[in-house]
């Protein structure tokens, strides 16, 4: 049975890794189980310079799943780069996935550049769907020709491949994923969260400190499965699906949807051996349902 | 952190909206330190801090603030819950000789065990416990047991008219360290009156263990999450 998947000439173990903002920079879930179970990890958003984030309370319950308005809070690209990879790679021997974020065409250029020379990372996500940050993040993540002048411009810059992190706050999101494509992007990643807000009735106020958050857990699934299914059937690059991934039944519908690896995000937080649970799992249900090798399955949906 | 099944003894009321739920299992937890509880229907954990631990039983005092705790009130004998342990970090009671514990409302609850704590070493804490009125005072006669106990409600109708910063301020309680837990007012408040004690922080948490980052505080130090460096931090390196 093989659950060996390849991404962007890489060879991952199994097709699961954290998702970026679940995970942190790793280190912290090597205190429940051995990490490198993992197929790879989308490290925390960095940001050329650091970040505190938004004021709190970021969190809401929601139903099958929460809000969050964290904000894109890290130590900065060069700090993440000399003191949290170096810590992640204790730990982990694989090779990591850097996420990145920004408010300008600048801000994510300068910030890929220094990941050129990171050996311990394999690719680059780009973050252009942050839903969190004011005046930014998102901005390129809605419009299909911001998002393809940013991904030339970072393409240009970069010795890694890239992987663009969609939004599906979007009309058309095979648009968005076709002017990446066409910009010279190696891959899509998508979803992150939809844009949503809870109001405490008692006080009539919102519950997240800049009112509006991202949704995520399995709530969404569905919404994520469509997006990856419209978008692996529209572009001929690697597709990494991930909204709601919550079981290695989810890993596998979403691969059956078109997605060469499966991300895990809000999973992590509530069950925190959740990707080594699913890891283990996948065998078993590969088993039941006759799968012998997961690459067989990329996109059956359509295919 | 230790992931573990807890199974509920019992279940009660102990005073308006507030309830104490009494919970075994296999985990070992020291003053400061919280759990989180995997209610049904509910996607998020739920933190709560431990009002009382001994011999694997733990005792959670939990007030009804939203559907969550709403539901908790029905729970019964027998349930068996999925439980997050021994989070976060512990008070720091080292050379302490003369306690001063100031609880706020539902914020007495970490409070109960650390005087238990001192209960044992030989030393009877001061404690000052704030409530809104004289209706929503609970487990002050547990206080009484083992500390001697100052009452502040902020509307007069019992004890000291007013709240426990004011009420402090007012009083000549020798201390050479505060422990206080409560609303973030009330905390602020204290800790510009003095700094020379150890705050237990509450937050809106993802996950409770240091991952999302979804609890973070600013402090002298830097970033901190109440879940992971915290909940308790020097009243002196907390920025408001």
């Amino acid at each position: 049975m093989n659950t060996k998947i390849n991404l962007f000439g890489y060879e991952l173990k199994n097709p699961v890794i954290p998702a970026s903002g679940t995970f942190g920079f790793g280190y912290e879930f090597a205190e429940f189980y051995d990490i490198n179970c993992l197929g790879s990890i989308s490290l925390k958003g960095s940001t050329i310079a650091s970040r505190y984030g938004n004021p709190l309370p970021r969190i809401a319950e929601c139903p099958s799943g929460l809000i969050n308005a964290v904000g894109l809070q890290n130590p900065g690209v060069d700090k993440v780069i000399s003191d949290e990879i170096p810590h992640c790679k204790k730990h982990f021997s694989g090779k990591l996935i850097a996420n990145v974020g920004g408010h300008s065409v600048e801000d994510y250029t300068s910030a890929v550049a220094k990941f050129n020379d990171c050996e311990d990372v394999f690719a680059i996500e780009l973050n252009i769907s942050c839903p969190n940050v004011k005046g930014g993040g998102m901005a390129f993540g809605v419009d299909p020709t911001t998002a393809h002048d940013l991904v030339v411009a970072v393409k240009k810059i970069s010795t890694k491949p890239i992987l663009v992190k969609l939004s599906p706050n979007v009309t058309d999101i095979v648009a968005m994923a076709k002017a990446c494509e066409n910009a010279g992007a190696d891959g899509i990643s998508l979803i992150n969260t939809l844009l949503g807000m809870r109001i405490n009735t008692k006080t009539g106020k919102p519950i997240i400190s800049v009112t509006k958050g991202g949704y995520s857990g399995p709530g969404i699934f569905p919404v994520a499965l469509r997006m990856v299914y419209e978008v692996a059937n529209a572009v001929s690059i690697p597709v990494v699906g991930m909204g709601g991934v919550s079981s290695a039944y989810d890993v596998i519908e979403m691969m059956m949807a078109g997605a060469s690896a499966v991300m895990i995000g809000s999973a992590n937080l509530i069950e925190p051996f959740a990707c080594k649970n699913i890891i283990e799992n996948l065998p078993v249900v590969m088993k039941e349902l006759n799968i012998q090798n997961l690459n067989d399955i990329i996109g059956r949906s359509f295919k | 952190m230790k992931q573990i099944k807890m199974t509920v003894l019992s279940n009660t009321s102990v005073g308006h909206d507030t309830f104490e739920m009494i919970l075994t299992g296999d985990t070992i937890l020291r003053s400061g330190q919280f759990i989180e509880l995997q209610l049904p229907n509910k996607y998020l954990r739920r933190p709560f801090s431990v009002a009382r631990y001994k011999d694997n039983t733990l005792t959670l005092l939990y007030k009804v603030l939203g559907a969550g705790t709403s539901d908790m009130t029905e729970v019964g004998f027998g349930t068996v819950f999925d439980v997050l342990s021994e989070l976060g970090n512990t008070f720091d009671i080292s050379n302490v000789t003369s306690p001063l514990l100031i609880g706020g409302g539902i914020g007495i609850a970490p409070l109960f065990n650390l005087a238990n704590d001192f209960a044992e070493k030989g030393i009877t804490a001061n404690v000052i416990l704030g409530f809104r009125n004289k209706d929503e005072m609970f487990y002050v006669e547990e206080f009484k047991k083992i500390a001697n106990v100052t009452i502040a409600t902020d509307d007069g109708s019992f004890g000291f008219a007013g709240n426990v910063v004011e009420c402090l301020k007012r009083s000549n309680i020798a201390y050479d360290k505060y422990f206080a837990c409560g609303p973030m007012v009330m905390l602020k408040a204290l800790a510009s009156h003095s700094d020379m004690g150890e705050l237990s922080l509450e937050a809106r948490m993802g996950c409770g263990f240091g991952a999302c980052m979804g609890c973070t505080i600013q402090t002298t130090k830097g970033y901190a999450r109440v879940c992971k460096e915290g909940p308790v931090f020097k009243a002196s390196e907390v920025i408001f």
